[in-house]
C-alpha cells in the first residue's frame, strides 16, 4: 500500500472533474434518460411523459419483430464468436512456432483490426455482389443460387463473414501473448519428456490458455452484440425483410427512424443488462474460478 | 524449440498460408476492383487481375466525396479524441492514487462502470443530450427549485442550451471519456515507488509539478500504447459522427463511405459505381492500417494492457 500522498485535495479534486462532468452529461445522464423513456410514454401533442410501467416491455416482448431481432442477434454472435476464435486460435497456435516468416505472418493476421467496420461492410457487399464482381460469376454459371439481396439466409451468412473477419485479428493478438508467456523451461520440460509439437499444444499451450480464451469468449460475444451497426448499416442496412436487423441496429432504426424513444429506450435497457450481465459473468466466474498460476 | 518437424513445418507454412490469404483476399478484391473500370468489373467471367485505372478512380472518389475536408476532419476528430483520451485519463488516475481520500474507490468505479456500457447502446438518449448539452444541469435546476428561485430574484428565465450538433465539439467530446484509458494510467501509477514521491516532496514539488515533470515523462511507453489504440478506435467511428454530423462540412471519413454506394433497399438508387467505392474504401483504410502496422508493438502493448 501506498504511504506517501500529496496532501492538497482540491488538486484531486480538480484532476478528477473533467472528466467525471463528461461522464456525468454524455454517459450517467442519458442512462438514466432511457431508464425513465422505457418506463414512460410520450403523450402525442406534446403535455409530457405518462408513466406507464413495463408496459413498453410487455408490448416489446409479445413483439414478434423483436423476438426475431433477438434470435437473429443470437445466430449472429455464436457464429462470428465461433468463427473467429476458431481460426484465430488455431493460427496462433501454429504462429507461435515462430518458424521462417513468423514476423511477415503477424503483421499479415494482425492488420485487418484497424479495418473500419464501414469500410469492411462495403468491401464486403461488393465481393458478395450478385450482379458485379466474382459472385455474378457464380450465378451466371448456375443461375440463382446465390442472392443476398432478396434472400435473408443469404445476407445473414454474409454479414456473418464480414463480422467474423474483423474479429480474427483482435482474438489472434491476445491468443498469441497468451502463448507467448508461458514459460519456456514449461516448453522444454515436456520436449525432454518426448512431447512432439502436436502434443504440447494439446497437453501444455491449450489448458494453459483457458483464462485468455473465456476472456475473449466474453469480449467477443459482447461486441458481437454492441459493435456491430456499422457492418449492418453498411452491409445489408437490416434487410432483406429484417433479416439482418440485430438488435444494436434495431434500437437505432426505432429510435432514429421511427422516432419511438420508448420503444427503443426499453431495448436500449435490455441490451443494457445482457451486456452488463455478460461482464458480471466473466469477473465474478471467468477471472476468479479458472486461473492458474 | 529446437527440433526436427520437416512435414509438421510445411503444414504449418500451409496454415498460416491459407489463414493469412483468406484474411487478404478481401483486400485484394477491393484493390482490384478499385483499378478498374465499371465495365471491366462488371464483365464476365470476372476480371482478377489489377487493371490501370487505380489512379484516375481515386481521383474521382476524391473530388466526388470531397475527401480533402473529410480527411481534414477525421484528422481533427481522431487527434481530439486522442489527445482528450490521453490527458483526461491521466488527470483522472493521478486524483485517485496519488492522494488519499475517502472518494478514490468510488470514483474509480464510477468511471469503470461506463466501460459496460458502449455508446451503441444508449445511442438514442445521447443524441438527445448532444442536442442540448446543458439539459442535465437544468434539470438540476428545475428539480430543485433553484431555477424558480433565480427567477424569482433577478427576474432572468433560465434557460440553458448548448446544441453540440455539427460541431467538432459535439463530435470529440461524447468520445473523449476512456474507463480503459484511466485503468491503464492507474496500473502504471499504482507502481512507481513512494520514494519517488518522498524525494520529489523533498525538492518541493507540488502534486502539478510532480505530474508533469516526472509521471509524464515516465508513463511514454503507456501513452504512445494508448494513443496507437485511440487513434484507431476513432478514426473508425461511425454511428456517433453519422448522427451528430447532417452538415457535410464536418464529415468524416468512415461516414462517407456509406454514402459511396446507393442503398440496396430504396429505389432509385441507380447502379452503385463499384469502381469509385472501392477506391473510397482503400483510402479510408489506409491511415489506421499504416498505423497498426508501424506502431505494432505499442499497439498490442496498449490492446493486452487495457483488456480491450
Amino acid at each position: 500500500m501506498r504511504r506517501a500522498y500529496f496532501k492538497n485535495n482540491w488538486i484531486a479534486a480538480l484532476m478528477v472533474a473533467p472528466q467525471l462532468l463528461i461522464i456525468f452529461v454524455f454517459f450517467y445522464w442519458p442512462t438514466s434518460q432511457a431508464i425513465y423513456w422505457a418506463f414512460t410514454l410520450e403523450q402525442p401533442w406534446g403535455g409530457g411523459n405518462e408513466w406507464v410501467g413495463f408496459e413498453n416491455f410487455r408490448q416489446l416482448l409479445t413483439d414478434s419483430q423483436y423476438w426475431d431481432s433477438v434470435r437473429v442477434s443470437v445466430i449472429y454472435a455464436i457464429a462470428t464468436t465461433a468463427l473467429a476464435m476458431g481460426m484465430a486460435l488455431i493460427l496462433a497456435l501454429f504462429a507461435d512456432r515462430q518458424l521462417t516468416g513468423y514476423k511477415f505472418y503477424r503483421v499479415g493476421l494482425i492488420w485487418p483490426y484497424a479495418v473500419a467496420a464501414p469500410a469492411v461492410g462495403l468491401s464486403f457487399r461488393f465481393i458478395f455482389n450478385p450482379s458485379a464482381g466474382l459472385f455474378s460469376y457464380i450465378n451466371h454459371l448456375f443461375p440463382g443460387l446465390w442472392d443476398p439481396i432478396m434472400n435473408g439466409s443469404h445476407a445473414l451468412f454474409m454479414v456473418i463473414v464480414a463480422g467474423a473477419w474483423k474479429q480474427i485479428a483482435y482474438s489472434f493478438i491476445f491468443f498469441l501473448a497468451a502463448l507467448q508467456s508461458i514459460p519456456r523451461s514449461l516448453t522444454e520440460a515436456c520436449a525432454m519428456d518426448g512431447s512432439g509439437v502436436l502434443r504440447r499444444m494439446w497437453d501444455l499451450q491449450l489448458p494453459l490458455m483457458a483464462p485468455t480464451f473465456f476472456f475473449l469468449l466474453v469480449i467477443n460475444i459482447t461486441d458481437s452484440f454492441t459493435d456491430s451497426f456499422g457492418i449492418v448499416d453498411t452491409l445489408t442496412v437490416g434487410g432483406p425483410a429484417r433479416a439482418t436487423n440485430l438488435m444494436v441496429y434495431k434500437i437505432y432504426e426505432d429510435g432514429f427512424r421511427g422516432l419511438d424513444y420508448s420503444g427503443a429506450a426499453a431495448q436500449s435497457i435490455i441490451l443494457m443488462l445482457l451486456v452488463i450481465a455478460l461482464t458480471f459473468f466473466q469477473f465474478r466466474f471467468v477471472e476468479r474460478r479458472i486461473h492458474y498460476s | 524449440m529446437i527440433e526436427r518437424t520437416p512435414i509438421l513445418n510445411i503444414v504449418t507454412h500451409l496454415i498460416l498460408f491459407v489463414g493469412l490469404l483468406m484474411l487478404m483476399v478481401p483486400l485484394y478484391l477491393t484493390f482490384t476492383a478499385a483499378t478498374l473500370t465499371m465495365e471491366q468489373i462488371s464483365q464476365i467471367p470476372p476480371r482478377l487481375l489489377p487493371g490501370d485505372q487505380l489512379f484516375v478512380n481515386i481521383a474521382e472518389a476524391w473530388t466526388r466525396s470531397d475527401f480533402s475536408q473529410k480527411f481534414v476532419n477525421s484528422f481533427i476528430l481522431a487527434t481530439g479524441v486522442v489527445t482528450g483520451k490521453v490527458i483526461l485519463a491521466a488527470m483522472t488516475a493521478f486524483g485517485i492514487v496519488f492522494f488519499n481520500h475517502r472518494l478514490r474507490m468510488p470514483i474509480f468505479w464510477l468511471v469503470f462502470i461506463t466501460l459496460m456500457l458502449p455508446l451503441e447502446v444508449r445511442i438514442v438518449p445521447t443524441y438527445a443530450v448532444a442536442a442540448n448539452a446543458l439539459t442535465p444541469f437544468q434539470a438540476i435546476l428545475d428539480a430543485t427549485g433553484l431555477s424558480r428561485l433565480i427567477a424569482w430574484i433577478s427576474g432572468v428565465e433560465v434557460h440553458l442550451e448548448w446544441n453540440l450538433l455539427n460541431s467538432y465539439t459535439g463530435l470529440i467530446l461524447p468520445l473523449v471519456a476512456t474507463a480503459t484509458g484511466t485503468f491503464l494510467y492507474r496500473q502504471f501509477f499504482l507502481t512507481i515507488p513512494d520514494e519517488l514521491v518522498e524525494a520529489a516532496q523533498m525538492d518541493g514539488a507540488g502534486p502539478v509539478r510532480f505530474l508533469i515533470e516526472h509521471l509524464v515523462p515516465l508513463s511514454r511507453t503507456n501513452i504512445a500504447a494508448l494513443a496507437t489504440i485511440m487513434f484507431v478506435y476513432s478514426w473508425n467511428q461511425y454511428l456517433w459522427p453519422l448522427l451528430v454530423v447532417t452538415d457535410p462540412s464536418y464529415g468524416v471519413v468512415a461516414v462517407e463511405l456509406g454514402h459511396l454506394v446507393p442503398n440496396s433497399n430504396s429505389t432509385g438508387g441507380g447502379d452503385p459505381q463499384w469502381h469509385l467505392a472501392m477506391a473510397g474504401t482503400l483510402i479510408v483504410m489506409v491511415p489506421p492500417v499504416l498505423v497498426v502496422i508501424f506502431m505494432q508493438r505499442w499497439f498490442v502493448r496498449g490492446l493486452i494492457n487495457t483488456d480491450k
